[in-house]
């Protein structure tokens, strides 16, 4: 009988088997809201925020002394980051989470500073022709790599020349296919020449240079950054110490480690534990629950959240029902119940922290007023309102209940919103890349410091244009700012652009959502970019 | 011989299932890991360029075979989000994990077996009542839960460990360990309650049997009759139960990894498959149904040491 009952266990033991790695597997797939805001941030299109307001009884209560033995170090600084590092070479890695932690290792030819200058990096100077066609870079007089090599100019062309995807291969950065030739002239000069006029190219050259010498970036990076690369270990750290030959400012502290916080639930416990003495993008829930032991800094994240709307699918193809819309959001209102009060509105694509082109007066094109929504609605033929479903994202806690009282909002109007919350993933697919949906909530970042970063997909044909926005008008705008090379008349066009988005109602502007950093009180320094950058350089003991 | 043939047979048959379910899950689920890489800037030429030259443009079963015998071969693939070879990456996170369930087995065998003896030979005692209280509340908490109340309770209260202070047993090996007790115990609660249970009901069943009585008629004492005849019989399923678990236990590593901010395999599991990642996801999937597989087969080989009833026809 024993045997028999053996024998019946081997027959269903494969079974088991299939059972305990599928249950694995498919465990993995439902979204863990922590372990998914920590992946998902490889996208420009949107904030990374913290995903979860909700937090556990064990936090809440959360209140220690720093006895970790790291803490009273400082000389190092343990940095907390939800996403970990997506590669080592700087050119293959594209995740925002990347971005912030490369640049205290890489330079550019120019580099951003907190107020959304380009400043000399690489290049001591430079010049730009006339025409807009010809970047002339003069290299800095003794800049050298973290392996002690001097840079020269063969470096600067190789590192260009690899975005480019010399070998017919695509260019790894976009505009990057404007670049005609990149000629050296003499030992510290370079030219870079375009194919077409683009006064705005200078933003896209902070891309990071990098010796040609060096045989794999993939596994060993080498910059010319205040920090260089030390050691990282998946979903554990990125570990890197000061770089003592830095052409500019040194940094304060020597050692840095950025630690990977996937449990964002653990962030409070981890903070008052000592096992982290910073994180940015708390929630402000978190930050309320941290003791006085930490400083807490508020920012802005410097993106444009909106209920994005279909332009192509009813009832959104008219513009009627889209300033409806406006006119029944209030923005105060979901920025007090989403956090607190905190954050910036804004009426357009453009956030505040681009102060040439931001326009605080488009914030009221539509202020909330129910009885001209109902009129509008009247004459577009929907007088007893409609029904549609919000798309969200659901690791992206804000945005999810910015949909929420969106839906409330709208109530109040007769239109009905249902709520979907899918997987960041096919959102990807389902929202942004096929376009199949009617409305979402999320939040657009630039990734250069240049207006046409957030404007440029509002162009009619534009591929990264998901809320199929279609406008002879500005499209004419956009074409002229691109094509003049004068400053002012530049950013006349763009505000021409943002003007239009808003009196179109291309979507329902939103905010600028607030951005939370919390800083143990030992360090002071901290700074917001206006870019996605967290510059550590800057950070130095609080005496 | 031709045991170990069919046992080898099937071994290989329950693998190619699971990394073809894996496979065809990959293929339902949405998410392109071309666009995953590149990010949602990059432009449609660039991420066809880069899906043909990832091979993620053949049919499935193309790249499924492709895989598969490149997989037999020791290829692990290069993940598609780290960019480096598998292998290499998973090979410094194993110790941790196994580190983790190899803990909480040890004290899921040292806590439970002494407890399953002390409560049969005193049934219906003091001790015996209260443990058995204790043991059903124990079972029915899981391993996630009981890591937040340990987290709270030694961490936050009693400042015995420092929340989410992992580290790497390359730098401090000594701190390693001591930071995993309490993971481990997260993980072994619920499985020290059910060998208790266990232990405790066959040691009594058996204890109950016509042998039991035989031996102490032949002049043995209690604890003759229980540690020489009756926990021999009595530990048969016991160790059955104990090499399930130990698999299980890789596996509830899974919560208690996420719980304890431990960057050991079911951390990179997870965040690979949000990242869709499947070179990794492929090569985790497998090396944990080896496991099961292995497990499976070494409690076969102890059973036929342990009671020389059971043979299995060669």
């Amino acid at each position: 009988m024993i045997k028999r009952r053996i024998m019946k266990k081997k027959g269903t033991s494969i079974l088991m088997v299939v059972l305990t790695t599928l249950t694995v597997a498919l465990s993995g797939c439902s979204s863990d809201k922590a372990g998914d805001s920590a992946n998902s941030s490889n996208t420009t299109a949107t904030s990374t925020d913290t995903a979860t307001s909700t937090q556990t009884d064990a936090d809440a209560s959360a209140k220690a002394d720093g006895n970790a033995t790291t803490t009273d170090d400082l000389s190092k600084l343990i940095v907390g980051i939800p996403q970990d590092i997506d590669g080592l070479d700087p050119h293959n890695s594209t995740g925002a989470g990347t971005r912030e932690v490369f640049y205290n290792i890489f330079e550019g030819l120019v580099k951003a500073d907190e107020n959304g200058n380009l400043n000399p990096a690489v290049a001591s100077d430079y010049t730009i022709s006339d025409d807009a066609t010809v970047y002339s870079f003069t290299l800095r007089d003794g800049i050298k790599f973290h392996d002690g090599s001097a840079v020269t100019v063969e470096d600067i062309k190789y590192s260009i020349e690899r975005n480019m995807g010399v070998d017919g291969s695509e260019p790894l950065i976009r505009a990057y296919s404007k670049i005609d030739s990149v000629n050296i002239v003499d030992d510290t000069h370079v030219d870079i020449v375009l194919k077409e006029a683009d006064s705005d190219f200078l933003t896209q050259l902070t891309v990071a240079i990098i010796p040609a010498a060096n045989e794999h970036p993939d596994t060993t990076p080498i910059g010319t950054g205040p920090y260089k690369y030390v050691s990282n270990s998946p979903q554990e750290n990125f570990v890197v110490t000061r770089f003592d030959d830095y052409w500019g400012e040194k940094a304060y502290i020597k050692d840095v480690v950025f630690k990977i916080e996937s449990n964002m639930d653990a962030i409070v416990m981890d903070l008052e534990g000592g096992s982290i003495d910073m994180m940015a993008r708390v929630t402000s829930t978190q930050a309320n629950q941290l003791s006085d032991k930490f400083e807490v800094y508020e920012g802005t994240m410097n993106l444009v959240q909106a209920l994005y709307l279909n332009n192509d699918v009813k009832p959104f193809d008219d513009v009627k029902v889209r300033q409806a819309l406006c006119y029944a959001v209030n923005p105060q209102e979901i920025m007090d119940f989403v956090s607190d009060g905190a954050g910036t509105e804004v009426g357009s694509a453009m956030f505040p922290a681009f102060t040439k082109y931001y326009m605080p007066e488009l914030n009221d094109t539509y202020n909330t007023d129910i009885d001209k929504a109902k009129e509008l609605l009247t004459e577009a033929g929907y007088p007893d309102g409609f029904e549609f479903t919000i798309t969200v994202p659901s690791n992206y806690g804000q945005h999810v209940d910015t949909a929420q009282v969106i839906a409330e909002e709208l109530k109040a109007i007769g239109v009905t919103a249902n709520i979907q919350e899918i997987e960041w993933n096919s959102w990807v697919s389902d929202v942004y890349s096929d376009r199949k949906y009617e409305a979402t909530v999320v939040g657009i970042d630039a990734s250069t410091l240049s207006a046409s970063a957030l404007l440029s997909r509002y162009v009619s044909d534009a591929g990264k244009n998901f809320v199929n926005f279609k406008s002879e008008a500005y499209d004419t705008a956009y074409a002229n700012a691109q094509a003049t090379q004068k400053d002012d008349e530049k950013t006349k066009f763009y505000k021409e652009c943002e003007t239009i988005l808003s009196e179109e109602a291309a979507s329902v502007y939103i905010q600028d959502l607030p951005e939370f950093v919390v800083l143990n009180k030992k360090f002071t320094g901290y700074k917001f970019f206006p870019l996605y950058v967290q510059d550590i350089a800057a950070i130095k003991p609080a005496n | 011989m031709k045991y170990t043939i069919k046992k080898l047979f099937s071994t290989l048959m329950t693998l190619i299932v699971v990394s073809l379910c894996v496979f065809l899950a990959f293929n339902v689920l949405p998410g392109d890991p071309a666009i995953r890489m590149l990010g949602l800037e990059a432009s449609d030429e660039l991420i066809e360029q880069t899906r043909a030259a990832m091979g993620l443009n053949d049919p499935l079963l193309v790249r499924y075979f492709r895989w598969f015998i490149a997989f037999l071969q020791g290829d692990f693939g290069t993940s598609y989000s780290y960019k480096v070879p598998v292998a290499g990456m998973l090979l410094n996170k194993i110790p941790i994990t196994f580190s983790l369930g190899i803990i909480a087995f040890i004290l899921t065998v040292l806590i439970s077996i002494p407890m399953g003896i002390v409560t049969a030979k005193y049934e219906n005692g003091v001790l015996d009542r209260i443990i058995t209280v204790f043991n059903q509340i124990i079972m029915a908490i899981p391993p996630f839960f009981s890591g937040i109340l340990i987290t709270f309770i030694f961490g936050m209260i009693l400042k015995i460990f420092t929340p989410g202070g992992f580290v790497s047993y390359k730098d401090d090996f000594f701190g390693f360990i001591k930071y995993l007790i309490f993971p481990s115990f997260a993980i072994a609660f619920p499985k020290i309650a059910m060998t208790v249970k266990m232990l405790r009901g066959n040691l009594i069943d058996e204890a109950g049997k016509d042998y039991a009585r035989t031996a102490y008629s032949r002049g043995n004492n209690t604890n003759g009759v229980l540690y020489r005849h009756v926990l021999k019989n009595a530990m048969i399923p016991v160790i059955t139960f104990l090499g399930m678990a130990l698999a299980d236990m890789v596996a509830g590593s899974i919560v208690v990894e996420q719980v304890f901010s431990i960057p050991g395999i079911s951390r990179i599991l997870l965040t690979s498959i949000s990242n869709r990642d499947y070179p990794v996801v492929e090569a985790i999937i497998m090396g944990i149904a080896i496991i099961v597989i292995v497990l499976n087969l070494l409690v076969d080989i102890i059973y036929r040491i342990i009671d020389p009833r059971i043979r299995i026809d060669d």
